[in-house]
């Protein structure tokens, strides 16, 4: 049953060591997520109904809920503890909430995501 | 692109803006919009004029929507421009000032006119009507002046009126032609408290009193009665009622009797102009409250948007006066006009009143003065036609007495304390709320719950919030009729259902797409019950979008708060086995699980599972013959069984076994909330049977069936659906129960107060009295069971299919 999770993966987006690849993006949901384990904790990756993709740090800015693990539509997540919706684009918690979630930079190319972790992620 | 349809709106108030904002949430590129007002300034709130008047509110607060809501929208605003004539064959309209306007469509939106008495000296300076701006302009001036004042009128605007000027430092006398004021939304006994408190407050009232002249040269001096007396007065309002403003409509040929005659599409008979608010006539009746007019503006902004597939039937509405103070809420049949039977609670001395008029086991209307918390339960409880036959006794005492064991105690909202919790879920105090609705100008419940979450998790509190709005706002606000499954669309979860039996709906966003959801994509709240909805409809057909459902049902357990889940194997009825507990054991040595427990349901509880072993803990616990509890899903969850006849020394059924029996049978199911059954095998009921969604009593002759209980939140205890001799009688009920509840509940609503909206007669009628009927829905509970009964742990234990859900996709760094 176990798919072999994809360890240290190095391909890189052309000559840019920079980008990790993490896998194929039909690896992910539409309308769902998967998650990276990270060096700074788990990073979650969407994927939404128009096969845009986000990254972001796993952890809702209220309570510390993994966001991965929420209802995804448009370009949103809610998270699954207390439903706070988070704008996957903008790192941040839909109003009246308020917060923000660590976002890193994230492309997707022949089919391959690939993440940016260099440095602190964006705020 | 096409050049966009001009869509011109004649009428800048409350019911005209409240369209065009509908209108631009469902097409905002649809037309290009251009207002007529006649009055010189943005939208804003009419009903707040009273506070205006009364010295509680400035002018700036009430602003709805200034001139640069107007800008930002693109809509050009003729502010202070009086339309004046409608050229129907031209397409044009015109102001008095000639600025001229084509049209594609028209929205008449004009309100109404306040009646003024024909009598001599009407025409004075110092008579003033209250209507707009204007009029409450003109009125402080003379209260800053003057010193007494005559209000002609005391039904609702007049008696608003009086105490503004009464607070504002007149002389209040109040003049009014009837026996008792406000006799078109109270009955006698309430409009003597109603009087006896207004005149504790300084006003002068004059019942049966019939103006006959106003007195004066140029300015007003007096008024004079036909009984000769004479009343001095520096200002004269007068408020004796308000006539749709239909002049111009009639003036361009429209159909017009006391409005303009609209459909249910808030059409006129000309095709290409529609009217909302007080000068629209729908279905023989006008109305002069908002509540019903912002039905209408949906309604007609839905047909200007062509997505029309909505109907505006008419309203139900209810009464406030905003006197500060003053508690008085009327609405329905008050006076009890076609003969049902009056409830009524009356302490003159402490000053209240309250009389409920129930008909046929409805609340057909209501009086409250002196005490009005349990308001807006009554209106819904009427507007809804709920069944209220078993709550009768206790429905005066209000809300917090029936059902309600948890709580007790009236909930008298207007007295607590700012610092008082309202939301236990959010932690939410009232003081917080007030704050929201005024700061934030918010008006309805789901403002209030994104704002400050209040009543958004369990929704016990909703009640309370609802009158925190109604106190705040005063009659402005309304509980929409029947509320939309979410914000994604207009339909009601009832409509949603029939489209999709209706029309062979199958997928997800082909339902979307036929009810031209606003969102394409849904959201949290619809896409879980959209998802259930079909799985309901078409069993076996459907395929479940695991996308659309909460983390708990995608994943088959439950996540807790730290991110890790929990494992509940299903014990079947309570009984288990030494070889099943060896197995848990062995399973939560070898997974290290951080904690086991008994959980309130007779089962085993083990918490703390990471989610990439969840694969590997189901597999263990397959092989021991274990599998899903569902203690994860809205789906049934427990039956709770007592040792029963077998072993009990009073037991006079076998209660365990017929436990299990309930258990094979129903579990698997999917339902619109959780459900848990109970059976116990005689009536000292030691599987607490009667607060489940369904349970079974044994005693000497049978089996006893009971309905709708509920633990949790809001106790409230079962009720007695029948009585049958066999098992296999209880089996069939049972499914025939759960398939009515599968069908008609809404989406996230629990059997309990699934039952208290549609009335326990009605469910019996359908299980107990049809017996072709129930055996129907027997036979489609067992239909949908066949392809429902399969143990979702073992399918994702075994099928690679089902990793991606389970395993990180990468390491890295
Ligand atoms: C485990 C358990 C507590 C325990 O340790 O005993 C439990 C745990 C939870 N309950 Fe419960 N309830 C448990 C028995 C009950 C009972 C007692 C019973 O079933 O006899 C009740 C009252 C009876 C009733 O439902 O009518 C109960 C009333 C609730 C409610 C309030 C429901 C209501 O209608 O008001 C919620 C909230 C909800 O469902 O929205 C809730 C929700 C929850 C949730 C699922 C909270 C959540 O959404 O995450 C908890 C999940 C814990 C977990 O991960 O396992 N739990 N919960 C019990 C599991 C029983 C089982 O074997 O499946
Ligand atoms: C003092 C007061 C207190 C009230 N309290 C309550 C309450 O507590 N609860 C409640 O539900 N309701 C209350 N109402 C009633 C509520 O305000 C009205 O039902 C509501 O405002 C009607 O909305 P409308 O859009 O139909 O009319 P209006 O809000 O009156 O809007 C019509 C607009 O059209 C303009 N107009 C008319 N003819 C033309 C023309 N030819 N050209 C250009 N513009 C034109 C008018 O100037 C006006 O601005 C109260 C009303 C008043 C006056
Ligand atoms: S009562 Fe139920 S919902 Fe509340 S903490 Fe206990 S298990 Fe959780
Ligand atoms: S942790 Fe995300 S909403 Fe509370």
């Amino acid at each position: 049953m176990n798919e072999p999770v994809r360890e240290r993966v190095t391909a890189a987006v052309g000559a840019d060591p920079a980008w990790v690849g993490i896998g194929p993006l039909a690896a992910i949901p539409v309308r769902g997520a998967r998650v990276v384990q990270g060096p700074g904790g788990d990073i979650a990756v969407f994927r939404t109904s128009d096969d845009r993709v986000f990254a972001l740090l796993d952890r809702c800015p209220h309570k510390g809920g993994p966001l991965s693990q929420g209802i995804v539509f448009d370009c949103r997540v809610a998270c699954p503890l207390h439903n706070w919706v988070i704008d996957l684009e903008a790192g941040a918690a839909c109003a009246p909430d308020e917060g923000r979630v660590p976002r890193f930079p994230v492309r997707v190319e022949d089919g391959i995501v690939y993440l940016d972790l260099r440095g602190r992620p964006e705020p | 692109m096409s050049e966009r349809e001009k869509l011109v709106v004649i009428g800048n108030g409350m019911a005209g803006m409240r369209t065009v904002e509908e209108l631009l949430a469902l097409a905002p590129d649809r037309y290009r919009i251009t207002v007529f007002g006649a009055e010189p300034c943005g939208n804003y709130n009419r009903i707040l004029l009273s506070p205006v008047l009364a010295g509680d509110k400035g002018l700036q607060d009430i602003l709805l929507n200034d001139l640069d809501w107007y800008a930002e929208r693109g809509i050009t605003l003729h502010a202070g421009r009086e339309v004046t004539a409608i050229d129907r064959a031209r397409r044009r309209v015109r102001a008095a000032d000639g600025t001229e306007a084509p049209y594609d469509r028209l929205l008449l939106a004009t309100g109404s006119l306040p009646v003024v008495l024909p009598l001599p000296g009407a025409d004075l300076d110092g008579v003033v009507t209250f209507r707009d701006i204007a009029d409450v302009e003109r009125m402080l001036a003379a209260a800053a002046g003057g010193r007494r004042a005559v209000v002609i009128g005391g039904g609702l605007l007049g008696l608003e009126a009086a105490n503004g000027l009464g607070r504002r430092g007149m002389e209040v006398t109040v003049v009014h032609l009837a026996q008792s004021l406000m006799e078109r939304q109270l009955d006698a006994p309430a409009a003597a408290l109603l009087r006896r408190s207004l005149e504790a407050r300084g006003l002068r009232i004059l019942l049966e009193a019939q103006t006959e002249a106003l007195l004066g040269a140029e300015r007003v001096r007096a008024v004079r009665l036909a009984d000769g007396r004479e009343l001095e007065a520096d200002l004269v309002v007068m408020a004796v009622g308000i006539r749709p403003n239909i002049a111009l409509a009639r003036d361009a040929g429209l159909h017009c009797e006391r409005g303009v005659v609209v459909d249910d599409t808030l059409q006129t008979f000309d095709p290409r102009i529609y009217a909302v608010g007080e000068c629209a006539q729908h279905r023989k009746t006008t109305y002069g409250l908002v509540a019903p007019l912002f039905e209408q503006a949906k309604v007609c902004a839905n047909h200007l948007a062509f997505v029309g597939c909505t109907r505006y039937t008419g309203s139900v509405t209810s009464t406030r006066l905003k006197v500060t103070g003053v508690e008085l809420f009327s609405a329905g049949d008050y006076l009890n006009a076609e003969g049902g039977d009056e409830l009524v609670y009356q302490d003159p001395a402490g000053g209240i009143y309250k009389k409920v008029v129930v008909r046929g086991n409805r609340v057909s209307g209501a009086v409250l003065y002196g005490d009005s918390s349990d308001a807006s339960w009554y209106f819904q409880l009427m507007r809804e036609g709920t069944d209220v036959g078993e709550i009768r006794e206790r429905l005066l005492f209000g809300q917090a007495h029936v059902g309600d064991a948890g709580h007790g105690g009236a909930h008298a909202v207007a007295a607590m304390d700012d610092a008082a919790e309202v939301c236990g879920c959010n932690g939410v105090c009232k003081g917080e709320i007030v704050r929201a609705i005024t700061s934030k100008g918010l008006f309805t419940l789901e403002e209030v719950r994104a704002h400050t979450k209040a009543s958004s998790s369990c929704g016990s509190c909703t009640g309370i919030v609802e009158q925190l709005l109604a106190l705040t706002l005063g009659g402005d606000y309304s509980a929409p009729e029947v509320k939309p499954l979410c914000g994604c669309t207009g339909f009601t979860h009832e409509e949603v259902r029939r489209a999709i039996a209706e029309n062979g709906l199958k997928t997800l966003p082909e339902t979307m797409r036929f009810l031209e959801w606003r969102n394409p994509d849904g959201c949290q709240a619809c896409r879980p019950a959209l998802n259930y909805y079909l799985l309901c409809a078409w069993p076996g057909e459907y395929r479940d979008d695991g996308q659309s459902r909460f983390i708990n049902e995608r994943a088959h357990a439950n996540i807790q708060r730290d991110g890790t889940y929990s494992v509940v194997p299903r014990i079947w009825g309570g009984v288990t086995s030494p070889a099943e507990l060896r197995a848990i054991a062995d399973v939560a040595e070898r997974f290290e699980v951080p904690a086991v427990k008994l959980t309130g349901g007779q089962r085993i509880d083990l918490l703390g599972v990471p989610k990439e072993r969840l694969p590997a803990v189901w597999h263990a616990l397959n092989q021991a013959g274990l599998v899903s509890g569902h203690a994860y899903g809205k789906a049934v969850r427990t039956v709770k069984t007592c040792v029963g006849s077998e072993w009990c020394r009073f037991g006079t059924q076998d209660s365990t076994t017929l436990g299990i029996r309930m258990e094979k049978l129903c579990w698997g199911a999917w339902t619109p909330h959780k459900v848990k059954m109970g059976v116990s095998g005689c009536p000292r009921n030691c599987a607490e049977a009667t607060i489940k969604d369904l349970g079974v009593i044994g005693v000497d002759s049978g089996w006893e069936i009971q309905v709708g209980g509920n633990g949790g939140v809001k106790v409230r205890a079962t009720e007695l659906l029948c009585r049958v001799k066999t098992m296999e009688e209880v089996l069939e009920y049972t499914g025939a129960f759960l398939q009515l509840y599968r069908e008609e509940a809404r989406y996230l609503e629990r059997t309990a107060p699934w039952i208290e909206r549609v009335g326990l007669a009605y469910v019996r009628r359908r299980l107990v009295e049809e017996d072709d009927g129930r055996r129907a829905l027997y036979a489609r509970f067992l239909d949908s069971q066949r392809r429902a009964q399969s143990d979702p742990w073992a399918e994702r234990a075994q099928a690679p299919a089902h990793t991606g859900e389970f395993l990180p996709l990468a390491r890295v760094g």
